[in-house]
């Protein structure tokens, strides 16, 4: 089922949640809504699901205008941040829950075999018993998930999934979701504020702002060609160092970065961790190595330049480096914004 | 090593031995002088002369209606302040409306004003003087110094209980089960019956029985619109007061323990219920080994 919505917003008491946003949701796409709290984007979720109304613009179910249509009828699986499962209920009660009250009547054999069909599916045979209570956090999820595709919805809409999972358990669902996913093909829309979470999973990142849309598209386009400095930013660590932008280049410490379509005038540069390289010869942008951290996969450099901005960059595993020394940083690639 | 395994735990915040027996002792002594003396006393006092003169006591039409009196008027005030209980936290804790502040505020009043002053506000408004007691008297209507004017009285006093024991439950729960029993296309009603109500049943209950036993024991605000007629409008608690007056000390205890009675019944079913409802969290939240 497609989706489209056209130019919505919510205001909530003086709050403008959601500032005229327009989307389009291909059929079968998995799409992420990215932002920071406070961004809209699980304002954005509930209205397509319909649990709180757009006060402008409309949301459109395939040819279907399904902007007043009440959650009731909408025919869309729900999946809550805290899972919402009815506690009083065992596993199977609740993933039964939506059949019982359809308006669909179904027998309780075929509601029994579908409830077991479910279980398997996400990989929780034998639980149905139990209260979700007696479930870890990862498995009250996959009910969460059970129960919303019990009533065969059309749009799957997920609510920071896995916000208040720990990270293990957050990486092995989400590479489940993905794997459910491409075997029902139902179209799902994810609201999540973890950047790796949006793009590990997702066809298209929708990358949202004060309640607009800043940029979205395919995890590598948001990724090779952040539009601005925000989804630079949000998108990962950057390094930002003041420059000079002229005639399309910006220039700081005798580096000269490409800055096509920047004005002239005064710019930054932004650059990954892992672009940043580090030299004990010139010529760079001079820097002095303040601190030293080692992970599991490298080192970590923690420096300052000679303007006072903090850096970070990565050197390989064998390389001494050591609190103190000074060198030199040269940029692998960066992007160059205006000011 | 050894140090270590004759080493002395530290004494937790108030374990000190002298700062403990104090708190208890004063709680031992406050709990037998205020609350088991007097229960003692009704009990001594009602068999004081005897076992004959309870049982004519007991017995007796005029302590037999109040009886029938105050249970008629637990029967009929306790539900109707359940449903409104029920109603006025639903609204509350899972709507925004206007007015909302203000709603809660009122469902508060009851607790804040005194019984007496209810039962005087309500002889200016159906009393014959008063705003609609005209109009009751033309179409001979009674409420006060009758039946309805009892019940009236003892709804007001006991209208926030349920509600009470409901609000702090229900906002700590949240919409998010009653939006997921919606989306998963649960009507209204459906969602109230299957989701909400399972989830709070021991509060409710827990306000139920407390409702019950005040209105039961509602002295002031009933003494006022009942006119006090004996074996007419007398409930139990005044009853007691009027056998008290009469001098009949004998009399007044041995009503005062039927009352005693159904207090203490009602905290027994109190205390079963939260052990039942206890167990059962137990039940549910008590993890069976390797969920993982």
């Amino acid at each position: 089922m497609k989706i489209h919505l056209e130019n919505v917003v919510k205001t909530f008491e003086s709050f403008q949640a959601v500032k005229g946003v327009s989307l389009d949701i291909e059929s079968g796409e998995l799409v992420a809504l990215l932002g920071p709290s406070g961004s809209g984007k699980t304002t954005i979720l509930r209205m397509v699901a319909g649990l709180e109304y757009a006060d402008g613009g409309a949301i459109h179910f395939g040819d279907q205008d399904a902007t007043d249509i009440p959650v009731r009828d909408r025919g869309v699986g729900f999946v809550f941040q805290h899972y919402a499962l009815f506690p009083h209920m065992t596993v199977a009660d609740n993933i039964a829950f939506g059949m019982k009250v359809s308006k669909v009547k179904r027998d309780k054999a075929a509601i029994d075999s579908r409830v077991t069909d479910l279980l398997r599916l996400v990989r929780l045979e034998g639980l149905g018993d139990r209260f979700p209570a007696q479930i870890s956090g990862g498995q009250r999820q996959r009910v969460a998930l059970a129960r919303a595709l019990s009533v065969d919805p059309k749009v799957l809409l997920l609510d920071e999934p896995f916000g208040a999972l720990d990270a293990n358990v957050r990486r092995d669902l989400r590479r489940w979701l993905r794997e459910i996913h491409s075997e029902l093909g139902i179209t799902t829309l994810f609201v999540t504020h973890d950047q790796e979470e949006a793009l590990d999973l997702a066809d298209r990142v929708v990358i949202l702002k004060d309640g607009q849309i800043v940029q979205q598209g395919t995890p590598q386009e948001v990724c090779r060609d952040p539009k601005s400095a925000f989804v630079m930013k949000f998108l990962g660590d950057a390094n930002v160092i003041a420059a000079d932008v002229r005639d399309g280049r910006a220039h700081v410490g005798g580096l000269s970065v490409e800055a096509a379509g920047v004005a002239d005038g005064k710019g930054e540069l932004y650059a990954r961790p892992s672009d940043i390289d580090w030299s004990e010869q010139g010529p760079g942008i001079a820097a002095t190595i303040a601190r030293v951290l080692d992970r599991a996969d490298g080192r970590r450099v923690l420096a300052t330049t000679g303007a006072g901005e903090a850096l970070e960059f990565d050197v390989e595993p064998e390389r001494v480096v050591k609190a103190g020394e000074t060198g030199f940083v040269t940029l692998r690639r960066a992007k160059v914004f205006g000011v | 090593m050894s140090n270590l395994s004759i080493r002395r735990k530290p004494p937790r915040v108030g374990d000190a031995p002298l700062f403990r027996r104090s708190l208890i002792g004063i709680v031992l002594v406050l709990v037998a002088f205020v609350i088991v003396a007097p229960l003692v006393i009704i009990g001594v006092e009602a068999f004081s002369k005897g076992w004959q003169l309870y049982r004519d006591t007991v017995i007796h039409p005029d302590t037999l209606h109040a009886v029938m009196l105050t249970v008629l008027a637990a029967l009929i005030a306790v539900p109707i302040n359940t449903i409104f209980g029920i109603a006025a936290a639903w609204a509350i804790t899972k709507f925004d409306f206007w007015g909302k502040r203000f709603l809660l505020v009122v469902i508060e009043i009851p607790f804040s004003v005194s019984p007496i002053v209810a039962g005087v506000a309500y002889l200016f408004v159906y009393g014959l003087q008063g705003l609609f007691g005209p109009w009751l008297d033309a179409h001979d209507i009674k409420i006060l110094f009758a039946v309805p004017g009892i019940i009236i009285a003892s709804m007001f006093v006991t209208a926030p209980f349920v509600a009470r024991e409901l609000i702090p439950l229900m906002q700590a729960q949240g919409r998010d089960l009653e939006e997921a029993s919606t989306s998963l296309g649960a009507s209204g009603w459906r969602t109230f019956f299957s989701v909400t109500l399972p989830n709070v049943k021991w509060a409710l209950l827990y306000g139920v029985i407390l409702c019950n036993a005040r209105v039961m024991g509602e002295f002031g605000a009933v003494s006022v619109v009942s006119g006090n007629i004996r074996g007419q409008t007398n409930t139990l608690p005044l009853h007691i007061e009027l056998l008290y007056h009469d001098y009949n000390a004998t009399g007044a205890f041995a009503a005062a323990s039927i009352l005693a009675l159904i207090a203490v019944f009602t905290i027994i079913a109190k205390v079963a219920l939260e052990r039942q409802g206890a167990g059962r969290v137990r039940k549910q939240a008590n993890p069976a080994e390797k969920t993982s």
